[in-house]
């Protein structure tokens, strides 16, 4: 029985999306609390999968054989990998995703898609749970695909709105273009190291350090690039800001929490690779630093409270996938961690405020939200904190400052990036908290906004404590996260650079903010986001016409005249030649029967 | 002394004789027959193939199980064909094979 | 031995001649019985009681008769202007011998053609059981097909034979 609880969190979403779906779906409250009540067994389950060893020997199931034998060959199977890495990453996804069912039992509670959207997290849990636990490279893609999918349904929940399926189709186009990388790259890994299983390919990488530097660096870049696409890097970043166009509660599971993180975890599997080539992990670091930068200065003018988020989100990813560039998996890992609960908590009070301002997302038409709802506004300030990381009490501290030590230790480039990512981080979220909660009401509805009821409050204050926790070994390595070794250690300059930009930042956010009610700064081009969307715009019109007209001139030519008419002049001519041979009498056609097989019986057998 | 041979080069002599009738005749009745006869003409070189093909003393069985079948599958198909001959001739009167063009043109 | 399956053979390939050649559609009919008697007497030759037996059951008795039950019923007479061309008689035979000496030139060049005929041991003679024990074991399933297509060609035959199809 134990051996099979895996595949039983793997499973039980799954059943539960089907249930939904064939049978459930005309009673939406019934939907609703089996999704939720899936979501609590495989939490619960989870932590009973955190007492699993290492050596805990799951059944693996061959899938296809494709030539080969397990070690050497193209040998596709279904089996789990079980580690502290799944461990720790199961715990996260299960606990994420149980509170932001029970928030959505509040926030989607008059929705007419209830059904649906459950189904959707249902489906996304699978997923997620698939990812999370592949022990192999191509049931890895194909859960990868399945995320997409879900993201895809529940980024559209509301499609009625065309920004909404706008957003959707972007969202599943742009990681399209990632996971085709991906797919060369897994591709180019198994050609290399003929498996595409995690752990003989660590071994054979272990065995072999030597082999195909050129090619495993570019497989290693393809293989990033599913990371790319899937965790918003630059330059395929432009999805997940849009993805915003989802329910809040999508947004904190899906965008914050755990689906973008997962080219942090994949990447974090196959650690060994980036180690075994020093060029990606070039590349990787430096478009994490990169996109970390990029996106905090964007987020510096969004007036949308998600998009502050998501920008947001962007640039801690960019933090964690820098992180796993510079080596330090271990610290990346972690920061995925901590960022997951304090993230997902943003989201969720953002959800809440959005909830009591009657769907209104501009942080200019809310304001002194402070009074009216206390519970949201102080776990939202402790996530805000977690986030700015604020020294030695709350979560995201720890994680930050390991993800510094690592950039102090191996480039001096990247530590000045991530000192000052890390105080624009703490200048647009004091402007976020300034804006949404002090000051005047600006509008009626944030005037007359309400505390949202029990059921949104309480996963706010459930998330809230491990956003303050989660930073200290108690309480991580009970639930097996995986951790830098010597976090906490780091040079007194690390130290002192993370509080100098806290306090930098802060202070001058709060300076230019209090009690504003209008953006005193105008930069266009930040809040036009470096107009990448127009670029993109322009690319693809100028391309896409391009090969439009190519395409037209190649179709009207070579296929109607070369490809169409040519074969249809032929076949008519040798037709009109061959009808002949149809001689319309029944002895005709046996008498050339004959012949045909006297004329085989001679070639196969006398014409030696 | 009867060897494989002689069973063999009857068989292609009867099939033959099949196939000069399915060649020349015309009426299609004559030409059924002769379809018949070298279906049969197959079945003796089965036969024989059994026959001298032999294991512990007993004849290759599979190759008489096929023969069977083979009548069977003849058998059916005689129905069948005698019953589209029937159809035919109600429609058009006609037997005669060379008269069956109204599909040419 | 040799006697006879040379006579049974002459008695074979004449009647298949007398399908062939004769006018009648009832002499023809008549023909192939003789010829099957040929046939059937080869196989009893060989040691397949059962294949024998069933040559002349199946033949001689349903099938014969229902040819000529079909002849009869579309009173067939005999072809009375038979004016098959020259070229087509040539042309036909022609074929056909061509194709009979490949498949004599073909059974000459085959070594096992020359084997004696194996002598067989006594359980030999329980030909119908030794058939019927391979049949209804290894081979119950095309059997059970052969079963369903009689059942098919049953139906095909009452639909085609019905006067008028609605």
């Amino acid at each position: 029985m134990m051996e099979q609880l895996p595949w039983l969190i793997l499973l039980l979403p799954l059943v539960s999306a089907a249930t939904i779906l064939f049978v459930a779906r005309r009673v939406p409250n019934i939907s609703a609390l089996l999704s939720t009540g899936s979501a609590l067994v495989t939490f619960v389950m989870s932590i009973l999968f955190l007492g699993f060893g290492d050596d805990a020997v799951v059944p693996a199931y061959p899938w296809l054989w494709l030539g080969g034998t397990l070690e050497k060959g193209l040998v596709l199977e279904i089996g789990l990998q079980i580690d502290q890495l799944s461990r720790g990453m199961m715990f996260v996804v299960t606990t994420v995703g149980f509170l932001v069912h029970v928030f959505s039992l509040g926030y989607m509670r008059t929705d007419d898609g209830k059904a649906r959207y459950f189904a959707g997290l249902s489906l996304f849990m699978f997923s997620m749970t698939g990812i999370v636990l592949a022990n192999n490279f191509a049931m890895m893609f194909v859960f990868w695909e399945l995320v997409g999918l879900s993201s895809y349904l529940l980024i559209g929940h509301w499609f009625q709105k065309d920004s909404a399926a706008d957003a959707a189709k972007k969202a599943f186009i742009t990681n399209r273009v990632g996971d085709f990388g991906f797919l060369i790259g897994i591709l180019l890994v198994w050609a290399i190291s003929q498996t595409v299983n995690f752990d003989r390919m660590e071994t054979f990488f272990a065995g072999n350090p030597e082999v195909g530097s050129g090619l495993l660096a570019f497989a290693v870049i393809c293989v990033f690039c599913g990371a790319v696409g899937k965790s918003a890097q630059l330059p395929l970043h432009v999805w997940l800001p849009d993805a915003m166009e989802g329910p809040t509660p999508v947004s904190a599971l899906i965008h914050a929490a755990t689906m973008v993180a997962a080219g942090v975890y994949m990447l974090a599997r196959v650690a060994f690779l980036v180690e075994a080539s020093e060029l990606a992990a070039h590349v990787i670091a430096w478009v994490g630093g990169i996109t970390a930068l990029v996106a905090a200065l964007m987020a510096l003018q969004q007036d949308d409270i998600k998009r502050v988020l998501a920008y947001s989100t962007l640039s801690q990813l960019g933090y964690m996938v820098m992180a796993v560039g510079l080596l330090a998996a271990e610290a990346a890992m972690f920061h995925l961690f901590t960022h997951a609960f304090f993230k997902a908590l943003l989201f969720l009070g953002s959800g809440s405020v959005i909830y009591a301002c009657h769907h209104e997302q501009d942080i200019w038409k809310m304001g002194g939200l402070r009074k009216k709802m206390p519970l949201t506004f102080i776990t939202f300030s402790i996530a805000t904190l977690s986030l700015m990381a604020l020294p030695w009490v709350t979560a995201g501290f720890y994680s930050k400052e390991a993800i510094l030590a690592a950039a102090w230790h191996e480039s001096a480039p990247l530590f000045v990036i991530a000192g000052f990512t890390a105080m624009l981080t703490a200048f647009y979220m004091t402007r976020l908290v300034l804006v949404t909660f002090f000051g005047k009401a600006r509008t009626e509805h944030a005037a007359h906004a309400k505390e949202s009821p029990p059921v949104m409050t309480l996963p706010l204050i459930l998330l809230a404590i491990p956003s303050v926790i989660a930073g200290l070994p108690f309480f991580y390595e009970r639930v097996q996260a995986t951790a830098p070794e010597h976090h906490g250690e780091g040079s007194m300059l690390v130290l002192a650079a993370s509080v100098i930009t806290l306090i930098a930042g802060a202070g001058i956010s709060f300076w230019l903010y209090k009690g504003a009610s209008e953006d005193p700064l105008r930069i266009k081009l930040l809040a036009r986001k470096f107009y990448i969307d127009e670029i993109y715009q322009g690319i693809i019109r100028v391309f896409q016409d391009g090969v439009a007209t190519l395409l037209s001139i190649f179709d009207r030519y070579i296929i109607d005249g070369l490809i169409a008419q040519l074969p249809a002049y032929a076949t008519a001519s040798i037709g009109s030649i061959l009808r002949r041979l149809q001689v319309g009498n029944l002895q005709g056609y046996a008498f050339l029967f004959a012949l045909g097989v006297i004329l085989l019986i001679w070639i196969t057998l006398f014409n030696t | 002394m009867l060897t494989l041979g002689h069973y063999l080069i009857a068989s292609g002599l009867l099939f033959s004789v099949g196939f000069i009738g399915v060649l020349l005749r015309r009426n299609v009745i004559i030409i059924f027959m002769c379809l018949e006869l070298m279906l049969s003409a197959a079945n003796l070189s089965l036969v024989a193939f059994s026959r001298y093909n032999q294991t512990a003393g007993l004849p290759d069985y599979n190759g008489d199980v096929l023969v069977f079948f083979i009548i069977t599958v003849a058998a059916a198909e005689v129905a069948v064909g005698l019953a589209i001959i029937v159809a035919l001739f109600r429609s058009r009167q006609i037997t005669d094979v060379t008269a069956m063009n109204s599909m040419k043109n | 031995m040799t006697a006879l399956f040379y006579f049974f053979a002459f008695v074979m390939l004449a009647g298949g001649l007398g399908v062939v050649l004769t006018r009648s559609p009832v002499t023809s009919a008549f023909s192939m019985v003789v010829s099957f008697l040929g046939l059937a007497a080869l196989f009893i030759m060989l040691h397949a009681y059962l294949i024998g037996t069933l040559q002349i059951l199946v033949y001689a008795g349903a099938i014969m008769v229902l040819f000529l039950f079909i002849i009869m019923l579309l009173d067939l007479k005999a072809e009375e202007d038979r004016k098959i061309s020259l070229f087509t008689v040539i042309g036909g035979a022609l074929l056909v011998s061509v194709f009979a000496s490949q498949i004599i030139k073909v059974v000459k060049a085959l070594p096992a053609a020359a084997e004696a005929m194996p002598e067989l041991s006594a359980s030999a003679s329980e030909d119908v059981k030794n058939t019927g024990l391979l049949m209804f074991t290894d081979y119950v399933f095309p059997l059970q097909i052969i079963g369903v297509l009689l059942l098919v060609a049953t139906v095909g035959v009452i639909v085609l034979s019905k006067k008028e199809l609605k």
